[in-house]
């Protein structure tokens, strides 16, 4: 593809609970994404911060935040926030300038400082906001609706809690090998059955941490790459996609308190999670079959098992056997989360799409250390915005 | 006797209710009640009328939490596990999250009938809950 749009460089800031501000994550992964492409923060035409609302106006007004930490330049700016996929949002709005010939390079950083504890809503009593309401009514985290997704794969698919296990054993020994990842260490089995049960049927080693974490990426027109990278292997980037879902959407998403109804308008074809591949399929001209690598969003690890079926890897009930067969597994046909995936790194929110986005690059330029795969060319990354944000990127060598 | 939140259920003669919405052109049911459009995309419905949901249904999922959930919600002390169920109403095609009263989650299984009932808060107000169908 030429006049496409290339991931130029990368960069993280290793994650954590390291109690700083967000904005020192985001500057070193800025920075360290910089350096990688080979350019300096002036020749940045255009910032695009994914936002963080724990973090006060600095994290509402991330693209402006980093633009003052980086030192102000002019650059145009943009800043989003779009729950889990405002990295990816954030890439987007990045990649549509650059295409429409608006600006040849831009910067995309996300960065969160998570407090102890559950994810909960912004303060104030505010009984408007479903987010608040469904703490102060139901007092469901979210959490509970990993484990409401969980128990029903159990019952749909016969899965068992040692399925999910194996995901936790899968993630930690790659994450093992990644020097970004918060969690280092390997796990067991019976390590993850024997932690404390968190919501049923899900336990501590099953679901995710809210972590710390910075990512940032550098994206180019490929004009501009050629000029400033000649010599390296370029990855394009192929798709995003951003859709909402298709009314009536069947399955209870966080944070609502009911599904749609499809009493009246039968269910769409594909469920919301399936649709956000298909079309990030449908934009780069690509099916699963032609993936290398998968990156998917593992908040638990059933959720994996869901993702690798709604990616279509494999038909709905077939993940585990995709699983227990290695596939999914690094030296596997096609390994899912060789980065260890959130269950090594946890939630930074606006930063784990991008993260996802540092892993899928790392591994096509060949320089992913002890996870490198064997030569991949092309990867697909997932991941969901509640309150209806698609998110999905494929990259190409 | 208070509400958690008014509009979305009512306790009387009949026992608990949800109260949805129901659209007059295209018959889409919404919960909670929705006001001004309908969510149907392709139905420009401004008439959402409320309506009482079946009171009954089948569990589509159920879960627990082990720990106490975080503000705004006021947790029983000492703590009971919060018991939660997703019932996917008889005949109305959705499907509706709550407390649940009076089974844990080892009690509950995916297909199991419950019926609305209605429930305090620790700090007193109700909510709509499910427990077993009489």
């Amino acid at each position: 593809m030429s006049g496409g749009v290339v991931v130029l460089g990368t960069g993280m800031h290793p994650w954590g609970k390291q109690g700083r501000p967000f904005l020192e994550y985001g500057l070193a992964a800025a920075r360290a994404a910089l350096r990688d492409a080979g350019i300096a923060w002036t020749d940045v035409q255009y910032l695009v911060g994914a936002d963080t609302i724990r973090n006060g106006y600095p994290g509402f007004v991330a693209g402006a935040s980093y633009a003052q930490a980086l030192g102000w330049t002019g650059a145009r700016v943009a800043s989003c926030y779009a729950a889990c996929a405002s990295g990816a949002q954030a890439v987007d709005l990045a990649r549509t300038r650059i295409l429409a010939g608006l600006c040849d390079v831009a910067l995309v950083v996300g960065a969160d400082s998570t407090p102890k504890g559950f994810f909960k809503p912004v303060g104030g009593d505010r009984p408007d906001d479903p987010d608040w309401l469904r703490f102060r009514l139901l007092g469901a985290t979210n959490p509970a609706y990993f484990g409401l997704y969980a128990r029903r794969r159990m019952a749909l698919h016969g899965s068992t809690p040692y399925d999910f296990a194996a995901v936790k054993v899968k993630n930690a020994r790659a994450g093992a090998l990644n020097p970004m990842a918060r969690y280092r260490a390997t796990v067991t089995t019976e390590e993850v059955l024997a932690s404390p049960m968190v919501a049923d049927p899900l336990r501590l080693m099953d679901i995710c941490a809210t972590s710390d974490g910075g990512a940032a990426v550098v994206l180019a027109s490929e004009t501009y790459a050629r000029r400033h990278a000649a010599a390296r292997d370029l990855v394009r980037l192929a798709a995003v996609s951003t859709v909402t879902p298709t009314f009536p959407n069947t399955v209870l998403e966080l944070p609502n308190f009911a599904t749609d109804s499809c009493a009246a308008v039968p269910p769409p074809e594909r469920p919301f999670r399936a649709a956000i591949a298909h079309a990030a399929y449908e934009e780069a001209g690509l099916g699963p079959e032609d993936l290398s690598l998968a990156e998917v969003y593992d908040l638990s690890t059933a959720l994996e098992l869901d993702w690798t079926e709604d990616i279509g890897l494999c038909p709905p009930g077939e993940a585990e056997k995709l699983l227990r067969d290695g596939v999914t597994a690094l030296g596997g046909r096609i390994p899912v989360n060789p980065s260890g995936g959130l269950a090594s790194f946890g939630e930074a929110i606006p930063a784990q799409a991008l993260a996802q986005l540092c892993e899928l690059t790392d591994q096509l330029r060949g320089r992913a250390g002890g996870r490198q795969l064997d030569g991949p060319r092309a990867g697909l990354a997932a991941n969901q915005g509640l309150f209806g944000h698609g998110s999905a990127v494929i990259v190409t060598r | 006797m208070t509400y958690a939140i008014e509009g979305w259920f009512a306790v009387d003669d009949d026992g608990v209710v949800l109260l949805g919405t129901r659209c007059a052109a295209c018959g889409t049911v919404c919960f909670p009640p929705r006001h001004g459009s309908c969510p149907n995309p392709r139905c420009e419905g401004t008439d959402l009328e409320v309506t009482r949901l079946p009171r009954r249904g089948r569990v589509w999922s159920y879960t627990s939490s082990a720990y106490p959930p975080p503000a705004p919600y006021v947790a029983a002390q000492p703590y009971e596990p919060v018991t939660l169920a997703a019932v996917e109403l008889d005949g109305a095609g959705l499907v509706v999250l709550g407390q649940v009263a009076g089974l844990t989650a080892e009690e509950l299984e995916v297909g199991m009938e419950l019926e609305l009932t209605a429930g305090p808060l620790a700090d007193g107000p109700l909510v709509w809950m499910w427990r077993r169908a009489s």
